[in-house]
């Protein structure tokens, strides 16, 4: 009996999980990004259940500010595999008027992710939220926990997190206490593209090089995706030939220069890259261990 | 250096492919602090040319704000991800990092080296198959590489790398090195570690890292990349018998029934004999389902769902097992834990305990031994205290299905969690199970509970009054006993004083010796109660778990917590005996409510403050209560 392959092994500890926060959570929802490491966790969610639905629905916390081919990948992809989509905006935020331009990412993140995705856990009574974040991202997300822990105030404490042993999990939770589980923490990014090239995962079109409308700012590429990207004196959009390694906020997510049309151009050009896919994020940028800030105060 | 990848998808695709086949390696880095664990990963990542450009340049600024190098590249940083980490230079919580070269790929749980997280050192050494374990060339062994490499052995991993780290610190000296390979390869001979290699090195600078070292030419043996790439862990565990632990039961509609687990031993195919565990029915394999993928067989390591020919009751937590190769199955077993938490083990106290999918209740019977890390000897001790390694005997509530932690980790590991702080205050490995359980067997006998109880015309209770010293529970609990007396009824009172002059004379006033105290009672009142009898029990029993422990004892309705809640300013007050007078001057350690903690129920059946309330008042509500709900 050979041993099973690297990516199988991968697939086979994610499921394990999916199946685990099944078993074990009364009330658990699927934080659905829209990006690729959320189109792979869907099909693993989706092959973990199988011939059954995944027993739990899909949340995006929609700060209204995503590209527009995101949101309609996202309802496309609900419709075609028939799952339960909860869309969550901050009320709030939008009543307050806030957005990532005139407000900037800190606040704009603050307050349309960290704060949305809690009201949201709260209104549904979720105890669990899945997530799509992977080790390999960045370093505070090295250090955490495939269950991890958050108080009743939803604050992760990166200093004094359960033991994790084996694959035995501690599920226990008290009142108003809930779990952040990341069944994708040891999968890298090469590793997300090689299992999608694999199983043809369908993805949002943003990551294949197209020619798409852009102004340069602060050293990133940005994307006109709509009207509401206020253009600066003498700035006109240009049209170059960009794709996107990570997909977020569009006003706040840098482009890069690439001519990578199908998956294995992206893999190749990944294989060659000098640098992180974070890197295009403005909001890992904003202070030194921002991440860790975020993820304490509630981000997922 | 550019990686070498084709230019045509065919050319990716077998690049690809290779890359897939590449087997991985997890292992740790451990050690004791500053023996330079994190900046040996560090290394790595950053020899292996796994570092981006955005990386190296974020390295570089930190390195001068935090690093502990005079403004050189400090490669712990890359992999001390928090905050405080950075702050203080030391490693808090074990960090993943993930890099690969042309023969393997690498996931390295870099965990800390100070005694009080010896825990998160466990949490990734739980999954390793291989350690380095670093030690200064200045030192040579000392206690945390001791304890490091016991947990290895008690983790079962079998393959040790000993990284003599900071050899320019002591002039590259060979007799050095030889010296304290020789004393680690006594601690390994000792520990039965069957696998070690030794390996002088500079992290910082990359000595025999990923190449030789030309400032110790007397070494000739391998790097640590070159050991890491080459050596077997394989175990063979996909040789030994088919095991599936039930994670979940996959019934979408009446047409389908599947059975859903991670194969934890073995290999399985379709029209193959298993046996449901601990029912021991058989039935015939008839779909094995990988994903939506139909399949001829699945080995070990695979997320599969199974069908079976029969109809038979499988729930999660049942084990699929080889027929002819059953799985232990006890209520009683030997086992290893090493404790994780602030709050020392008590014996006799129940935990929750969690193995694969099964969620049970485990009281440590016996603490065998305490086991000195300094000398591997084996010492008497009551207890476990934070980042102790002990030997006990445990006992469930029911059956556990496991395997020896020898034989497999997914079938033989298991946890403790607090049943009230839900920590998880120890890590077990199961050694063997103890033939008590089967060897005593139950007598079955003809006059049971139900018969009695019809005999007496009253449903068997235990009227169990917590509460503080001076609360007013014997007082209570007397004039209930006696106006069930009046009533007819057959009663027994069992008081904390009293028991203490017999039956728990041997026990003091420590928090063990209180456990103990009630475990005794509440297995007296069970039997009271099988014999028909209104059992009430007067005693302070300060601690949630213990009164939780007694009521699990018992069957649904049978236990009636009574929370005598007289507020501890009025107990003291009253003070009817001079215990607070003492315990307040000092000359009554542990006493409840001054020394030691009081838990209040948070649900109990009934709450009396006799305070406000006399004492003829709250019996008669007790006995209004037993009338209410059938007792009597």
């Amino acid at each position: 009996m050979p041993s099973i392959s690297h990516l199988q092994q991968l697939e086979s500890e994610s499921i394990h999980i999916l199946r685990e926060v099944a078993a074990e959570f009364r009330k658990p929802v699927m934080l659905y990004s829209i990006g690729k490491d959320s189109s792979v966790l869907l099909h693993l969610a989706m092959k973990a259940f199988h011939p059954g639905k995944p027993p739990f629905p899909l949340l995006h916390i929609d700060t209204t500010w995503k590209f527009r081919e995101m949101i309609a990948f996202r309802d496309r992809r609900a419709r075609e595999l028939g799952l339960d989509l909860l869309v969550h905006v901050n009320a709030e935020g939008i009543a307050r008027g806030i957005n990532p331009i005139t407000h900037g990412s800190a606040l704009h993140t603050d307050v349309m992710k960290t704060q949305a995705l809690k009201q949201a856990l709260d209104t549904h009574g979720f105890d669990a939220a899945i997530g799509g974040a992977r080790r390999d991202e960045e370093k505070s997300r090295a250090k955490e926990r495939i269950f991890s822990h958050r108080s009743a105030a939803h604050r992760w404490d990166a200093k004094n997190q359960r033991p994790e042993l084996w694959s035995v999990y501690n599920t226990l939770l008290g009142p108003g206490e809930s779990m952040r589980v990341f069944p994708l923490s040891n999968w890298t990014e090469l590793d997300i593209w090689h299992y999608i090239h694999l199983e043809k995962i369908p993805v949002v079109p943003l990551y294949f090089a197209a020619s798409r409308p852009v102004v340069e700012r602060e050293g990133a590429l940005i994307m006109v995706d709509d009207e509401r990207l206020p253009l600066r004196p003498n700035e006109r959009p240009q049209w170059r030939t960009v794709r996107f390694r990570t997909l977020g906020c569009y006003p706040l997510t840098g482009a890069v220069l690439s001519n990578a049309a199908t998956l294995p151009d992206i893999i190749r050009e990944m294989l060659a890259a000098r640098s992180s896919e974070r890197q295009g994020r403005m909001i890992d940028r904003d202070q030194a261990a921002s991440m860790e800030k975020k993820k304490e105060e509630g981000y997922f | 250096m550019a990686p070498a990848f084709g230019d045509t998808d065919a050319d990716l695709d077998s690049l690809l492919h290779a890359q897939a086949d590449k087997p991985t390696l997890r292992f740790i880095t451990c050690g004791s602090v500053d023996d330079g664990k994190s900046t040996l990963v560090g290394r790595l990542l950053y020899d292996s040319k796994l570092l981006f450009d955005d990386q190296l340049t974020a390295l570089e600024a930190e390195s001068k704000a935090y690093g502990t190098t005079g403004g050189d590249l400090d490669f712990a940083l890359l992999v001390d991800g928090l905050q405080a980490e950075r702050e203080q230079g030391i490693t808090i919580d074990v960090a993943y990092r993930f890099f690969a070269t042309q023969k393997r790929r690498f996931i390295v749980a870099d965990t800390p080296g100070h005694e009080q997280y010896t825990r998160n050192m466990a949490t990734g050494a739980s999954n390793a198959e291989l350690a380095v374990i670093l030690v200064d060339a200045r030192k040579g062994i000392v206690t945390q590489t001791r304890r490091h490499s016991y947990i290895l052995a008690l983790f079962g991993i079998r393959h040790v790398v000993l990284a003599v780290n900071k050899m320019d610190l002591v002039g590259f000296d060979a007799d050095r090195f030889a010296a304290i390979a020789k004393d680690y390869g006594e601690l390994a001979r000792r520990l039965e570690i069957p696998h070690v290699q030794c390996v002088p090195v500079v992290a910082r600078d990359g000595d025999n890292i990923f190449i030789g070292s030309s400032r110790m030419p007397w070494y000739d043996g391998p790097t640590i990349i070159d050991y890491l790439e080459s050596v077997d862990v394989a175990r063979d565990l996909a040789r030994r018998p088919f095991r599936l632990p039930v994670q979940w039961v996959n019934r979408p509609n009446a047409d389908f029934r599947g059975y859903s687990g991670r194969i934890a031993g073995g290999s399985v195919s379709v029209g193959e004999e298993v046996a449901v565990h601990p029912s021991g029915r058989r039935s015939k394999v008839t779909r094995i389902l990988d994903g939506d993928r139909d399949v001829r067989e699945a080995a070990r390591g695979q997320s599969v769902t199974l069908t079976l020919a029969d109809e038979i009751d499988i729930s999660r937590g049942n084990v699929l097992a080889a027929a002819d190769a059953p799985p232990l199955i006890a209520d009683q077993f030997a086992a290893h834990l090493l404790w994780f938490d602030e709050a020392p083990m008590l014996p006799g106290r129940r935990y929750v305990m969690k193995s694969g999918g099964q969620t049970l209740s485990a009281v440590i019977s016996t603490l065998k031994y305490r086991m000195s890390v300094d000398t591997l000897e084996h010492q008497a001790a009551a207890t476990l205290k934070l980042n102790e390694i002990g030997s006990v005997n445990l006992a469930l509530d029911r059956p556990l299905v496991c395997d020896a932690y020898r034989d497999g980790r997914e079938m033989g590991g298991f946890v403790l969690i607090d049943a009230f702080s839900h920590r998880t205050v120890a890590a077990g490995t199961i050694d063997f199970a103890l033939r008590r359980a089967t060897n005593i067997a139950w007598q079955e006998l003809d006059i049971d509970k139900a018969l009695r109880s019809r005999l007496k015309h009253q449903r068997p209770c235990v009227l169990w009054f917590t509460g503080l010293s001076g609360a007013g529970k014997s007082t209570v609990a007397n004039l209930v006993d006696k106006e069930l007396c009046a009533l007819g009824r057959h009663t027994y009172l069992l008081d904390g004083d009293n028991i203490r002059h017999g039956l728990n004379r041997d026990l003091g006033f420590t928090v063990e010796a209180r456990v103990e105290n009630i475990r005794r009672v509440a297995e007296v009142s069970r039997l009271f109660v099988d014999a028909g009898l209104i059992v009430l029990v007067s005693l302070i029993s300060p601690f949630r778990a213990e009164r939780q422990m007694a009521r699990a004892l018992l069957e649904p309705g049978e236990f009636v917590e009574i929370h005598v809640a007289t507020p501890l300013a009025e107990c003291e007050r009253r003070d009817p005996k001079g215990l607070y007078r003492r315990a307040r001057a000092g000359e009554i350690p542990n006493f409840t409510g001054i020394g030691s903690p009081y838990e209040p129920p948070e649900a109990p059946e009934i709450r009396l403050d006799t305070s406000s309330l006399p004492a003829e008042g709250a019996a008669e509500r007790v006995i209004a209560y037993l009338k209410r709900g059938g007792y009597v």
